[in-house]
C-alpha cells in the first residue's frame, strides 16, 4: 500500500482508520527498506505484531490513544525492552535493555508503534553522527552532507519520512542541531520536564530527551504523552504543562530579545540573513524585537565541555565488559576491562573520557572542572538576566548549514566549534525549540526559540504562530524515496 | 602540556588500554583541546557559586517500601560469563 508522504500524527491516525495500523506501519517498514540514508541502527521485528495488537484493539485499560498505532523512530541510547540498544556503540552490540525507558512506557501506553532505533554519534558525542560505529548518516537534503547530530538518525527519518515522529535526546544541542540541518521540528525541554529514566547517560546534568516531528502540533502531542514527572529520576520536577493547549495563533505582544553573541564571528552570512527574516516576520505578525547582550556566550563552549566529558568519564565507567555488551579476554578484571573499553569504544569517545577523567582528576580538579561550573552560573545569570525583560530569545540554531560529511571529523576542536548556539541553554537548563526558517543554497536553516524555565508554553505558541503564517515547515528534501 | 606519560596513566586512570603509538596522537589531540579549555581563565569567577545543576531539588526522599523491579535473570540476560546467579569477572588482584 503506498502512504501519503511527511504525514502528521492526525494524517497517520487518518489513514490508520482508512486502512489498519498494520497497513501504515508496514508502509513504514517498507520505505526504510529502500532507505538511502542509514538512519536506522535497529528494526523493530516486533512492530507489525504490535500494530496488529492495536488493530485488534488488545491494548489494556487506561491508556489514552492519542498515537493508537503511530509509528515512532526512537534514538538508540533510549531503552526499549526487547529491542536491542547500542548508542551506536561497537560496546554495547548485542545489549537488549529488560526494562523500558519511562517514555517508552508512556508511548506504549497511549499505543505507539516502535519502528526502530535510531542513528546517532556513539554515546550522543558529537555534531554530525559520523562517529557511530555503524556508518553515517546521510541528509535527506544532500546526501553528501551531514544530517547533524547527535540524534542524527532521529532527525533525518523523519525528514525521509520514514518515521512521522521520534525521540532524540539533547546534552548540547543533539536534538536541536540535526533537526535545523534536517529542517525538522525539534525542542530540548527544561532540564527535569522529561524523566531521564531509562536513557543512557553522558552528561547528566546537561541532557533532556526531546521529539522531532515535521510540525509543532505534533511535538506538542509527544510532549503531553512523555512529559511530567517520574520519581524514578530525582531530577524530575513536579510541573504539569497542558502542551496542546499552547497551539496558539497569535504572538501580539511577545517581547523577543535577539543576543548578538549568537551572531558571532564565523556565522554563515545566509544564515543570518535567513534568521533575521524570521525575527522581522515576527514583527510583522505583532511582537517586537530589542537586542539584549550574554557576554559570558564565548565561554559557554569551553565550561560545557568540560562539564559533559567530565561526568561522561564517571557515567561511562559502566561498561566494562562485566555485565552486558562486548568483552575481550585479559589475566585480571583491569587488563579485560582496559582492552574491551579499548577496543568497543570509538576514538571520540575515549577522548571525551580520557580529557573528563584528566579535568577531574587532584591535581586539575579546581583549574578545569570547579572552574567550568562556576563559569556555568554566570551563562545562567545571563539568561536569568535576558529572560526578565523579554519572553524569548531567538537565535540560529547553527551557525551554517549542514557541512560535507568527513569535512570537520578529523579536527574535534573544529567540530566542536560548530555548536556554540547550541550549548549554553543546556547549561542553564532553559527549553529551547528548533524549526526551519528557510533554505540557504538549497540547504535547511533553523531558527532556534528559547524560553524561561519550564515556560515551553511560550516559545510553542511563537513557533506555531511563525508555523501558520510561513510556508517554511512545508518545504520538504527532493529525491528522498 | 599534556606528556605522552600523562596519557598513558590518564589511560590506566579511565581504565583504557593505550599503547605507544597511540598515546602520541591522544596527547596532540588532547594537548589541542586543554589549550581550548585554558580561556575559561580569563573569566573572573570570584565570589561565583559552582552550579552543580541547574534543577532546584535536594534531597529527594520517597517511602521506604518494596517495589517491583529486575529479577536476577533479567538483570544477567545481557552477561556473556555469569555463575550462580551472579556476575562473573576475572580476577581483581
Amino acid at each position: 500500500m503506498s502512504k501519503a508522504k511527511w504525514m502528521s500524527i492526525s494524517e497517520v491516525r487518518e489513514s490508520i482508520a482508512a486502512s489498519s495500523s498494520e497497513e501504515v506501519t508496514s508502509s513504514y517498514l517498507d520505505t526504510i527498506s529502500k532507505s538511502k540514508i542509514n538512519g536506522y541502527v535497529t528494526i523493530n521485528e516486533g512492530a507489525i505484531a504490535r500494530a496488529q495488537d492495536i488493530d485488534n484493539d488488545k491494548l489494556g485499560e487506561g491508556h489514552d490513544g492519542v498515537l493508537a498505532g503511530v509509528p515512532i523512530a526512537i534514538k538508540d541510547n533510549i531503552s526499549t525492552k526487547g529491542i536491542q540498544t547500542t548508542c551506536s556503540s561497537k560496546i554495547l552490540q548485542g545489549y537488549v535493555p529488560p526494562y523500558n525507558a519511562h517514555v517508552i512506557e508512556r508511548l506504549l501506553d497511549a499505543g505507539a508503534v516502535i519502528l526502530g532505533k535510531t542513528n546517532m554519534d556513539e554515546f550522543a558525542m558529537g555534531t554530525s553522527t559520523e562517529s557511530s560505529h555503524y556508518g553515517t548518516t546521510l541528509n535527506p537534503w544532500n546526501l553528501e552532507r551531514v544530517p547533524g547530530g547527535s540524534s542524527g538518525g532521529s532527525a533525518a527519518v523523519v525528514a525521509a519520512s520514514e518515521a512521522p515522529i521520534s525521540l532524540g535526546s539533547d546534552t548540547g544541542g543533539s536534538v536541536r542541531c540535526p533537526a535545523a540541518f534536517c529542517g525538522v521540528v525539534g525542542i530540548k525541554p527544561t532540564y527535569g520536564g522529561i524523566s531521564r529514566y531509562g536513557l543512557i547517560s553522558y552528561a547528566n546534568s546537561l541532557e533532556q530527551i526531546g521529539p522531532i516531528a515535521t510540525n509543532v502540533s505534533d511535538i506538542a502531542t509527544i510532549m503531553d504523552v512523555i512529559g511530567g514527572h517520574d520519581p524514578r529520576d530525582s531530577t524530575s520536577i513536579k510541573q504539569e504543562i497542558a502542551y496542546r493547549d499552547s497551539l496558539v495563533d497569535d504572538v501580539s505582544g511577545l517581547k523577543i530579545g535577539v543576543p548578538d553573541e549568537y551572531f558571532a564571528e564565523g556565522i554563515d552570512e545566509g544564515v543570518e540573513k535567513t534568521v533575521w527574516a524570521a525575527i522581522q516576520k515576527f514583527e510583522d505578525m505583532g511582537a517586537t524585537w530589542e537586542k539584549v547582550s550574554m557576554p559570558h556566550t564565548k565561554y559557554a563552549l569551553p565550561a560545557y565541555y568540560v562539564i559533559a566529558m567530565s561526568e561522561a568519564s564517571s557515567n561511562l565507567a559502566r561498561f566494562d565488559g562485566t555485565r552486558y555488551g562486548h568483552v575481550e579476554q585479559g589475566e585480571n578484571w583491569h587488563v579485560m576491562a582496559s582492552r574491551t573499553r579499548a577496543k568497543g569504544f570509538g576514538e571520540e569517545v575515549k577522548r571525551r573520557i580520557l580529557l573528563g577523567t584528566y579535568a577531574l582528576s587532584a591535581v586539575y580538579h579546581d583549574k578545569y572542572y570547579l572552574k567550568a561550573l562556576k563559569v556555568r552560573t554566570l551563562v545562567k545569570q545571563d539568561f536569568d538576566k535576558a529572560l526578565s525583560n523579554v519572553d524569548v530569545l531567538m537565535a540560529p540554531t547553527m551557525p551554517t548549514p549542514a557541512f560535507k560529511i568527513g569535512e570537520k571529523i578529523e579536527d574535534p576542536l573544529a567540530l566542536y566549534l560548530t555548536d556554540v548556539n547550541t550549548v549554553p541553554i543546556n547549561l542553564a537548563g532553559v527549553p529551547s525549540i528548533s524549526m526551519p526558517c528557510g533554505l540557504v543554497d538549497g540547504l535547511p536553516v533553523g531558527l532556534q526559540i528559547i524560553g524561561k524555565h519550564f515556560d515551553e508554553s511560550t516559545i510553542m505558541r511563537a513557533a506555531y504562530s511563525f508555523e501558520q503564517n510561513t510556508d517554511h515547515l512545508a518545504k520538504r528534501p527532493a529525491g528522498v524515496e | 602540556m599534556i606528556t605522552k606519560d600523562e596519557v598513558e596513566h590518564v589511560g590506566w586512570l579511565a581504565r583504557i588500554e593505550i599503547d605507544e603509538q597511540d598515546a602520541d596522537t591522544y596527547a596532540a589531540h588532547l594537548n589541542t583541546v586543554l589549550e581550548y579549555f585554558g580561556q575559561l581563565d580569563e573569566v573572573d569567577t570570584e565570589n561565583v557559586d559552582p552550579t552543580y545543576h541547574v534543577a532546584d531539588v535536594v534531597n529527594v526522599f520517597r517511602e521506604d517500601v518494596v517495589t517491583e523491579s529486575l529479577t536476577q535473570e533479567e538483570a544477567l540476560e545481557n552477561t556473556q560469563s555469569k555463575q550462580d546467579g551472579h556476575f562473573k569477572a576475572p580476577k581483581i588482584m
